[in-house]
């Protein structure tokens, strides 16, 4: 099969496995549904695979390869064709994505087992796993900004997936909100870009940019800034992120595949994908560069303060797409897709091992009454500290390798870049404290009541099911996570993904191993080419440097959380005690919500209000409502009063439209 | 007698006819005056028919007899079936098909 | 001979229409609307249609006037005057009428037909009698022929559904009292005046839909 067949068919599969689960979801029954979603993933993988072969036997010049099934519009001089991509930088993309879905579908075929919606819940996983392969694999703008609001659409319906929960509808429609306003800036980059050159796929682009704006010219500035605002509220950062943590609202799963692997990392294929013309607008990839640095920073410490679980891993999420978008903001492809691929495997490993924890918790997310699971769930514990440990940069895990790879690459450039290295390493001690702080407080210390039960062999099981976020009563009819709970040790499906991603994630670093191989920067060659930034040689010497700082670096982050948080428990009070301004600040997360609401929210909703009481009430139901209504009333009853129910009446009528027909007639002849 | 005349007593009848139709208040005699229109009717016909000089008119008139006739049969059940049920059989308070 | 039987019949058609509108009994009036009907006849025979002028007397005042006469003995009903009770119909009725009565003659008598002034076209002596009413039916007014039979079956039965006695009053019961007599449409079924707002709905004020 050729390429672009496989390329096809990496779409095919998970929208055939969507539709077919979503026309099926009276008669699917148990876990066929699960079976279903999963191979389609699985299939989608494959095909992938396939794809990557076919593509590396082709010579080096030609991995670029456009295929397009239909013209979907061809007016206005634009032709618009129904096409995709398929060169290195996509395939990647494919890889991950696919992957990563396929290991967190086989999770949630044991996780979602016995939710009321459990066959929604692959229909949509498998709708989002469609739009977001589609979104990477777009050969031209508009099929981008397609695959962009599809995965918006896709995130908002699994955020409320349990739609019976204020907290999480509400969670989901901000998010949704927070993307459309990113799809606006995607669509009017990409209205700022087809004005300038004319073409819509992205190789033509690419082609004629350097020919249409100069350096730094402020159309194209303008241009890639806007598609920055897309990036920015896709991939969570400051200041379009306050989405993410109340994402969590979701089930782990989507956690897990959305707002950890692939759907935030959009942003930073996006800009990677449109390199050629971020760099013609390099004020753009400086406020980039800035932005993810930016986030980097308030993220991580914001993750130190926060006492959700999966608001830290979330946290943590954002402060390291903050990296990923420093690094393609400043040129450092490699390192940045690198990054994302073992972001990609760590992160959704802690958010599955979160998973297990919160099962055995009965929902409940709160660290402050966890403790003590080391002991009854060795496994889980184990993901944790695989995962953290990659996380937080520890050699030989691949986390180290990437970040370290990121933050060579801005220090090689130099200039103003050594602010923002300076910036990751700092980034980095934080990430390592809050990391095994969370490790810590839930696996270590005193073990809380469910521990206690696990340790006897049950589970918990609260009273009565509350939502865990503002105590409410749940309805446990519909839209509710089922009242059995899983925990990875007893299920098969939930290890196996768990233990694949753990592997990944330890060993994935030997992709890029500096100096021994370099893999994925000779795989991306074929797209990054002309970039000048790209493949510029190593100083070695900054590089043994910033490995070890970055390891020292990790290791004394853990170290500061294990006697924070373990060898003398009172510390962390104290430390709130003295340093109470920024802990408020960092606990109320930078009071970004409150911000927004007072610029944003509040004004909207005044001029709704404005406008539904004034503008709609008296001027649309008043005048322009009323008017015609009380002239067909009046005159309908004009018309009524001639049906008085007399007949007499009736019978003058008849006399004298008679003789007025006779009269008529006598005058004609 | 020329045609005229005959048409002139139809006439004669038909505006006695509807005057009856607008003025009376009980059901009966309201019949009775359109049975004094259908009959206007028929004198007029016959009378045409005899100045054309073929049967058609006449036809005519049979056939208007017959749905008189039938006209006749559902009215006055109609009025038999309203003094059954005891309401007055007066034009002017049988008014409830008003708008 | 012919002018003199005319004028009586004439008169006496005229006679008894307007005794038909001015009598106050009913049972009088229908009375009178015989009479009319037998000079009715006559007029009918002078203008040479026999067979017509026989079913007039048999089928109309033989039959149909019976019927009248029965229902009148049951129902009677009152007798009143010959104005009419509502204001505006007393003032216009003789207007309408009077309007009707000079267009029409106008109509008749005044239109470019020739043929009215004369005595009619000539006629063979067989015009008018049964013979030719026959043909006429069989041949060329076969289908207007059948359609009326067609008519007087539906209403015969419908004359029997009519008179069908359902559950609920009879004549021995005692009258409706006034507010079913007034019968109407019970609230919230839906009349016009309901939905236009004229009426109120379930015992609300006008207006409150």
């Amino acid at each position: 099969m050729s390429l672009t067949t496989y390329g096809w068919l990496v779409i095919a599969f998970p929208l055939a496995g969507s539709i077919i689960l979503g026309l099926g979801h009276k008669v699917l029954k148990g876990k066929t549904a699960g079976a279903i979603g999963s191979s389609a993933i699985l299939l989608s993988f494959l095909s992938g695979l396939g794809a990557l072969r076919s593509l590396q036997s082709r010579p080096e010049g030609s991995r670029q390869v456009v295929s397009s099934l239909w013209t979907y519009a061809h007016t206005g001089g634009l032709d618009v064709q129904f096409s995709i991509l398929v060169d290195p930088l996509s395939l990647l993309m494919v890889l991950v994505v696919a992957g990563v879905s396929t290991l967190i579908h086989l999770y949630s075929v044991a996780y979602m087992a016995s939710d009321e919606g459990y066959v929604r819940f692959f229909a949509y996983l498998n709708f989002f796993v469609f739009s977001m392969l589609m979104l990477v694999l777009a050969g031209n703008l508009i099929l981008l900004a397609v695959g962009w609001g599809l995965v918006g659409a896709a995130s908002y319906l699994l955020i409320s997936f349990w739609y019976r929960r204020n907290t999480a509808t509400k969670a989901g429609i901000k998010a949704f909100v927070i993307n459309v306003v990113g799809d606006v800036g995607i669509v009017l980059g990409a209205i700022v870009i087809i004005q300038g050159t004319g073409a819509v796929d992205l190789l033509t682009v690419f082609a004629k940019a350097p020919h249409v704006w100069h350096t730094n010219d402020p159309q194209i500035v303008v241009g890639c800034l806007l598609l920055m605002v897309g990036a920015f509220a896709k991939s969570a950062q400051v200041p379009f992120h306050t989405w993410l943590p109340d994402a969590m609202e979701g089930p782990t799963p989507v956690s897990a595949l959305i707002h950890a692997a692939t759907m935030v990392t959009a942003g930073v294929y996006l800009i990677a994908r449109m390199h050629p013309l971020f760099q013609i607008a390099t004020t753009a990839s400086d406020v980039g560069a800035i932005g993810g640095a930016v986030t980097l920073l308030v993220a991580a410490t914001i993750g130190l303060v926060v006492t959700d679980l999966k608001r830290v891993i979330a946290y943590s999420t954002m402060s390291q797409i903050g990296y990923m978008i420093m690094a393609v903001s400043a040129g450092v492809y490699g390192a940045g897709l690198f990054h994302l691929m073992t972001h990609a495997f760590f992160k959704a490993l802690l958010f599955m091992a979160a998973g297990s924890v919160i099962g055995a918790m009965a929902g409940e997310q709160n660290l402050d009454r966890m403790g003590g699971f080391r002991k009854v769930m060795p496994i889980t514990y184990g993901c944790f500290i695989v995962g953290g440990l990659a996380l937080s940069g520890i050699p030989p895990f691949s986390g180290f390798f990437s970040k370290d790879d990121i933050l060579l690459g801005l220090g090689t450039q130099g200039g103003w870049y050594w602010a923002l290295y300076v910036a990751g390493y700092v980034g980095a001690l934080m990430t390592a404290i809050y990391t095994f702080r969370m490790i810590f407080r839930a696996f270590h210390g005193e073990p809380c009541e469910e521990a206690k039960s696990l340790a006897d062999g049950r589970l918990f099981h609260a009273a009565e099911h509350r939502n865990p976020g503002d105590g409410t009563l749940e309805d446990t009819g519909v839209g509710y996570p089922g009242a059995k709970h899983h925990i990875a040790e007893r299920s098969p499906s939930m290890s196996i993904s768990m233990g694949v991603l753990a592997i990944l994630a330890t060993i994935g670093g030997v992709i890029q191993l500096p100096k021994v191989t370099n893999t994925l920067d000779h795989f991306l060659d074929p797209t990054f080419r002309d970039s000048p930034k790209f493949g510029i040689p190593i100083d070695y010497n900054l590089m043994a440097i910033g490995m070890v700082i970055g390891a020292v670096l990790g290791l004394l982050g853990i170290y500061m959380a294990w006697v924070i948080w373990v060898k003398k428990p009172g510390t962390s009070a104290r430390i709130q005690a003295r340093f109470a301004l920024p802990y408020k600040l960092f606990s109320n997360k930078w009071y970004f919500d409150e911000i927004i609401a007072f610029l944003i929210v509040r004004p909207f909703a005044a001029t709704g209000r404005f406008f539904q009481r004034t503008v709609e009430r008296v001027v649309v139901d008043g005048a322009i409502t009323a008017g015609p209504v009380s002239i067909a009333r009046a005159s309908s009853a004009a018309v009524r009063s001639w049906q008085s129910g007399m007949l007499r009446a009736y019978a003058a009528a008849v006399i004298v439209g008679a003789a007025l027909v006779v009269l008529y007639l006598m005058l004609q002849a | 007698m020329n045609i005229g005349w005959y048409l002139a007593v139809s006439t004669i009848i038909f505006a006695i006819g509807a005057a009856g139709v607008l003025t009376k208040r009980n059901a009966l005699v309201i019949l009775l005056c359109l049975e004094l229109m259908l009959n206007a009717g028929n004198l007029a016909l016959v009378a045409f028919s005899r100045m054309w000089g073929n049967g058609d008119g006449q036809i005519f008139a049979i056939i208007v007899m017959v749905v008189a006739a039938c006209e006749v049969t559902v009215g006055l059940g109609l009025i038999v079936a309203i003094h059954r049920r005891g309401l007055a059989v007066d034009a002017d308070e049988l008014s409830e098909l008003r708008g | 001979m012919a002018p003199l039987i005319f004028f009586i019949a004439s008169i006496g058609a005229i006679a008894g229409a307007i005794g038909v509108i001015a009598l106050r009994n009913p049972f009088y009036g229908v009375l009178s609307l015989v009479g009319h009907l037998l000079c009715l006849a006559a007029l009918f025979l002078l203008l040479h249609a026999e067979f017509l002028a026989a079913a007039q007397v048999i089928v109309y005042a033989g039959g149909v006037m019976v019927l009248y006469v029965f229902v009148v003995a049951y129902v009677g009903g009152s007798g009143e005057s010959l104005g009419a009770s509502h204001g505006w119909l007393r003032v216009l009725t003789p207007v309408f009428v009077g309007v009707l009565l000079i267009e029409l003659m106008v109509a008749t008598l005044g239109s470019g037909l020739k043929a009215v002034g004369t005595e009619g076209a000539d006629i063979q002596a067989s015009f008018g009698s049964p013979a030719e009413i026959g043909e006429l039916l069989l041949t060329r007014f076969l289908f207007p022929f059948e359609v009326a039979s067609l008519l007087l079956l539906v209403a015969a039965i419908g004359a029997v559904g009519l008179a069908r006695r359902r559950s609920g009053f009879t004549v021995g019961d005692a009258p409706l009292d006034a507010a079913a007599r007034s019968a109407s449409p019970p609230k919230g079924s839906g009349t016009m005046a309901e939905a236009a707002g004229d009426r109120p709905v379930f015992g609300g004020k006008v207006g409150d839909q």
